[in-house]
């Protein structure tokens, strides 16, 4: 099916008006109905809204605009806002709450002619990385359905790898993006802190969060992210820089890139089929004409740390806006504090109410120093850490994970839950461009089934243009997402 | 690490927890704080603070009247609405 085709075509057909962007929401419709059901990418279908949208973009493409997006189906991680329909976050709080506006980054994906098929599960407030913590829906790996699909963004992730939807937007504050787009096969794009609008964003922490493209190849997050990236007026976060197209700049090559491999990270740790995936992907950048340079990190093994103090603190401030006054769930009480108190206990799962209080705990008064400022300081010195590495090279590779996506309930311990993001959490609190990209696959112990691993690229501040420039010619070099792009649940599915 | 007041804690963060919940939670942020601990062993005293790594200060704009939320699509949304007012509880004369 068109569908199935890259955004990039999928646009060029619906410009030339060889496909309209009718069929196309139908054909989304048609999948979802035919895959959802076992792979609960999504937390609501929006087909009322994708027809009239694709509507709206063949009546564009017939008076002679060109669109960019035309007709390509878009899902919407549900923590962004979409005019109309339900954002729930996962979360019982804001369970039925209807968005009343647009999110700037959705909204100019919608003006560039893309259809919105639905918004996506997640975990709840984006908090996790398994999705496990959605309190609205289990979204399994399409991989093997036995397994996480990874988080939090795992309802886009699934619905790209399910042919569910050929883009998707998530969002990442310490791995969000990247850790599910590894765990699913995927290219999941994390750009540089303040490069995509966060309006209509739900915060959650807000030094951290940064909206980004999931897609099936890096020209197709390269496609989306130049369409989503530069100032807002209504984000006064947002840099007023300006943003070169990175699509015109992608590469074949490698010649005179050096990539940085960082000692720190040495692949010793990890399992030796993990490993040896991993060494074949650096001696594929070499192959590929890249200079190897090693690098040290020396703080990056405290990103962890520095994150479990900086996120949940901003967490709980901005969580405190659910009371239960204006919008959202309200459990009656006997007085004010009551209300609030039982509205929240009802309304936010465990690891959410988790994160509040250790945010609370770290920004209350007498241990405000000891943790909070202190991560702030350790901050610092991880970010001077990557501006001494990026001197000597271009880019930094690493796993995107230590381990192919988990069974479910496999991490009953939130400490080792929070551990999925090692690799993941430096990038972020440097608030540097960062993707996962398809690495090969390894079957894990007990498993018949391969599982994908994705290659972790970062780059400096705002050097998104380069980084996609590398990513693309890696992933042309080596082809691991194209060989093996689709996942046996949906083998079987189009079989049946 | 494992003397934290939860019960304190959230009561500033205004959540309700069972006296289950106060257990469970309370081992689980133990453990969290003696992971987080590490962060002693930087030599963090001459370092400044960073609260967010973008050199963007004091965003400002014209103060200028624009379109907002349409009122009635916003009360829509309210738990509670009086009229044109979201209707909240007593807080004048709360003794809590």
């Amino acid at each position: 099916m068109t569908i199935d085709l890259s955004a990039v075509e999928i646009a060029r057909l619906v410009n030339a008006r060889e496909v309209s962007a009718v069929e196309l929401a139908r054909e989304a419709h048609e999948r979802i109905a035919e895959r959802d059901g076992a792979i609960g990418a999504f937390l609501a279908e929006t087909a009322g809204l994708a027809l009239r949208h694709a509507e709206h973009v063949d009546a564009g493409v017939r008076s002679g605009r060109h669109l960019p997006l035309a007709g390509v189906p878009l899902a919407v991680k549900d923590n962004m806002c979409l005019t109309d329909t339900p954002t729930t976050c996962a979360s019982k709080i804001l369970s039925g709450w209807i968005a009343p506006y647009t999110a700037t980054a959705v909204q100019r994906l919608l003006d560039a002619g893309a259809i919105p098929v639905g918004k996506t599960n997640l975990d709840e407030f984006a908090m996790g990385s398994s999705c496990e913590n959605s309190a609205l829906g289990r979204t399994v790996n399409p991989w093997d359905s036995s397994r996480v699909p990874g988080g939090s963004s795992g309802g886009s992730v699934a619905a790209v790898a399910a042919g569910e939807a050929t883009i998707a937007l998530g969002s990442d504050t310490g791995g969000s993006i990247r850790e599910p787009a590894a765990f699913c096969n995927v290219v999941g794009f994390k750009p540089t802190y303040g490069r995509v609008s966060r309006y209509g964003l739900i915060a959650f922490a807000s030094s951290l969060d940064q909206i980004g493209p999931i897609a099936s190849s890096v020209e197709d997050a390269a496609l989306v992210y130049d369409l989503m990236a530069g100032k807002d007026p209504l984000d006064a976060t947002t840099v007023d820089r300006e943003v070169e197209p990175a699509r015109t700049a992608l590469r074949e090559d490698l010649a005179g890139v050096r990539i940085g491999i960082v000692t720190e990270f040495g692949l010793e740790k990890l399992e030796p089929d993990v490993r040896a995936v991993y060494e074949r992907a650096y001696a594929d950048l070499e192959r590929l004409g890249a200079e190897l340079v090693e690098v040290g990190l020396p703080t990056a093994e405290f990103g962890v740390a520095t994150y479990y103090l900086i996120a949940p603190a901003e967490c709980s401030s901005n969580l405190a806006r659910f009371d239960g006054m204006r919008y959202g769930l309200r459990v009656e009480a006997p007085d004010v504090t009551s209300t609030y108190e039982a509205t929240r206990a009802a309304g936010f799962g465990d690891e959410v109410k988790r994160r509040i209080l250790i945010g609370t705990y770290a920004l209350s008064s007498g241990y405000y120093d000891a943790y909070y400022v202190r991560a702030q300081k350790a901050r610092t010195l991880i970010a001077a850490d990557f501006a001494k590495a990026f001197s000597s090279c271009d880019a930094i590779a690493c796993p995107a994970a230590a381990t192919p996506a988990f069974e479910f309930n496999a991490k009953t311990d939130p400490v080792s839950m929070y551990l999925m993001d090692y690799y993941t959490i430096p990038m972020s609190l440097a608030g540097l461009p960062s993707l996962s990209v398809p690495c090969g696959f390894v079957t894990p112990a007990g498993s018949a089934k391969p599982m994908p691993l994705g290659l972790e690229l970062s780059a400096p501040l705002f050097a998104e243009r380069s980084l996609l420039g590398i990513a693309h010619a890696y992933e042309r070099g080596t082809r691991h997402a194209v060989s093996q792009r689709i996942p046996p649940i949906v083998r079987m599915g189009a079989a049946s | 690490m494992s003397d934290i007041d939860v019960a304190y804690v959230a009561k500033l963060a205004r959540l309700a927890l069972t006296p289950a919940e106060i257990e469970t939670f309370g081992a689980q942020l133990g453990a969290l704080l003696e992971h987080v601990n590490a962060l002693a062993a930087l030599p963090t005293d001459d370092v400044a603070a960073t609260a967010q790594v973008i050199a963007q200060r004091n965003v400002m704009r014209d103060d200028v009247e624009a379109p907002a939320l349409d009122r009635e699509i916003v009360l829509a949304q309210a738990p509670q609405r009086e009229g044109p007012y979201f209707r909240v509880p007593r807080i004048i004369g709360e003794d809590r």
